[in-house]
């Protein structure tokens, strides 16, 4: 009874956030999408469960796809029976709930609207002391986002940034802030390659900067074959994990892209003759035979493109000579269709997303500086860099929607790279 | 032959006979207290000595000051940093003397190797400013090859804008940050005036 009362509160609470929600952005397709809402969900009470549920509820909020409506944990402990009508009344279309079982979590996905089942499946987890405890749970809410889009949400995913100096890594959702460099090093352009069991990363000493693999399981880290001498820097995996790119200075002042293949440790190759011009940040298209990659040779840096073996060089951004600013940091988009940046407006860099097939743009930031854009595996949220709100910090923004959230670190944040998603056999 | 040996008899003679005057007896005086004259004359010696050596000293002392004072001047002359306008890696007309008198010291010390690191303040993207540090390093370099210097003698490396020398965020410090810096890495002691 107690709980239908807070329901019912829920509904008057609940209907003014329809409001709100972004106008217009087109029909998507999928089953129940329509333009400008989101399909509402809710995890339906239970007994116990409670970080499970909690951890399932604010991954399904930042997964973008619904809007999941709140309700106060164990207000309601269901029976076998789920009362439809009740989440109807909502406007509930989606209901997740989620049981305890021998090893782990059984989870049904129920049609609010047929009253049915629609998909249900048991998930093991670890003792929730365990270290792949929280990972393991995102990987359940990334499978319900499967169930109901088509497409597996991105929360069993990490970044690596940099926060004074040294490379930290951090799940997806902010928790778990993890150091992987040691506080008496200097690393720079951090990057996970797409197993994710290595993040590569320029050691910076005092005359030189060597790309060091550092091995996540064993801590151990390894110089790049070809990155001895000089200042190796924007290390970048090929799809296949198999090449790194990078860029390189010289002692003439130039600095060019090479690349060298990393599980062989060898073949070290030059992509980029820049002679007058600066070539570096270089990043692969998902197919691995284009990189993106920034080219001082317009006078200011504009992102261009490449074939992997460095032939077929042609300018990707568009840009007006003399008149548009720096452009920086390009990441190729899963897809394969866009390329985010960050390009300088009025001296501020802003993040823009490039569609490659018809070069059109999108400026997605306007307020603050924001910079070095990182895609999500799922080619739709981006984290970038941003000062809005007083020290640089990292933003999630999803693309489809707008909605924005920050994933809180303390400290100054830089060089954000967003990791692929983690299979089961990850921590 | 004979004559010679005679001649040279003889003058050993006069010479023998030449000191050996009859001694002559004073009135013996009141014995005063012994002068010592042989001590004496050690203690003015010495003296002298001693002040010599101080002169000596001195000159040494001043000539190590002149001589470490011209050290200092020339490693500072060596070091002295040049700046850069946002965004640029061209030597500016102001920074030229600086790299003159560098390239003469570096002409006048062949074994003198230095290290130029670029810099740059923290506008720009992180990653481009490696680039841009390098540029920057790379612009004085050239210059003083130019004025003659051995390129063996010269390495650049770009810092980017990862070491600040003012870590504050406003004009002046980003002014401050945007330089070269000249560091020595061999032959850095006892260098040799240009002429």
């Amino acid at each position: 009874m107690r709980a239908a009362v807070a329901l019912g509160l829920l509904v008057l609470a609940a209907a003014p956030l329809r409001a709100q929600d972004p106008i217009d952005r087109g029909v998507r397709v999928g089953i129940t999408y329509t333009a400008g809402t989101r399909p509402r969900l809710v995890l339906l009470p239970g007994a116990g469960l409670d970080s499970v549920r909690a951890i399932l509820q604010r991954d399904l909020d930042f997964s973008d796809r619904f809007e999941v409506l709140p309700l106060e944990s164990g207000s309601a402990a269901s029976g076998s029976t789920v009362n439809y009508q009740l989440y109807r009344t909502l406007g509930a279309e989606y209901g997740v709930d989620v049981r305890s079982d021998a090893a782990g979590v059984v989870v049904r996905l129920h049609d609010i609207g047929s009253g049915t089942v629609r998909q249900q499946q048991p998930f093991p987890l670890p003792a929730q002391s365990a270290p792949g405890f929280r990972m393991a749970v995102h990987r359940v809410s990334d499978e319900v986002v499967r169930w109901v889009t088509g497409t597996p949400g991105v929360a069993a995913t990490r970044l690596v940034v940099l926060m004074n100096k040294r490379a930290y890594r951090v799940d997806s959702d902010g928790a778990d802030v993890t150091p992987i460099t040691p506080a008496s090093e200097t690393v720079l352009s951090p990057t996970w390659s797409p197993d994710g069991r290595y993040v590569a990363y320029t050691r910076f000493l005092d005359g030189a900067g060597p790309i060091m693999l550092h091995d996540l399981a064993t801590g151990r880290a390894q110089r790049v074959f070809g990155t001895e001498s000089q200042l190796n820097f924007t290390p970048a995996f090929s799809p296949d994990g198999r090449s790194l790119a990078f860029a390189r200075t010289d002692q003439q002042g130039g600095t060019d892209i090479y690349a060298v293949n990393v599980t062989d440790q060898c073949c070290l190759r030059r992509l980029t003759v820049g002679r007058f011009a600066d070539n570096l940040s270089p990043t692969y298209a998902p197919d691995g035979r284009r990189i993106a990659f920034v080219s001082t040779r317009p006078g200011t840096p504009q992102i261009y493109a490449m074939s992997s073996d460095g032939t077929d060089q042609e300018l990707l951004a568009p840009y007006d000579y003399g008149a548009t600013g720096p452009s920086n940091a390009p990441e190729w988009s899963p897809d394969g269709a866009s390329v985010a940046f960050h390009r300088d407006i009025d001296r501020a860099p802003q993040v823009f997303i490039l569609e490659v097939g018809s070069r059109r743009f999108k400026q997605l930031t306007s307020s603050g500086r924001n910079s070095d854009p990182t895609w999500a595996p799922d080619g739709r949220h981006l984290a970038f860099v941003s000062d809005r709100s007083g020290r640089a910090q990292v933003w999630i923004i999803d693309t489809e929607t707008g909605r924005i959230r920050q994933l809180s670190l303390t400290g100054e944040v830089r060089l954000p790279h967003w990791s692929r998603r983690f299979g089961a056999a990850s921590p | 032959m004979k004559s010679r040996s005679l001649l040279v008899f003889a003058l050993l003679a006069a010479a023998a006979c030449g000191g050996k005057k009859p001694a002559e007896t004073p009135a013996p005086a009141p014995a005063p207290a012994p002068i010592d004259s042989t001590a004496i004359k050690a203690r003015m010696r010495q003296d002298s000595i001693n002040a010599a050596e101080a002169r000596a000293r001195a000159a040494a002392d001043a000539a190590a000051r002149a001589a470490a004072q011209l050290q200092a001047q020339l490693s500072a002359e060596v070091s002295a940093m040049i700046h850069f306008d946002f965004d640029k890696a061209d030597i500016k007309p102001e920074d030229q003397a600086n790299l003159d008198r560098k390239a003469a010291i570096l002409k006048a010390n062949p074994g003198l190797s230095i290290q130029i690191a670029g810099n740059c303040d923290n506008r720009g993207s992180d990653e481009y400013n490696l680039a841009l540090g390098n540029r920057r390093a790379a612009a004085a370099q050239r210059y003083l090859i130019n004025q003659g210097v051995s390129a063996s003698q010269i390495t650049i490396v770009s810092y980017g804008e990862e070491r600040p020398v003012n870590p504050a965020n406003d004009e002046a410090a980003w002014a401050e940050n945007r330089n070269d810096q000249f560091t020595p890495t061999a032959g850095g002691n006892n260098l040799v005036a240009p002429k």
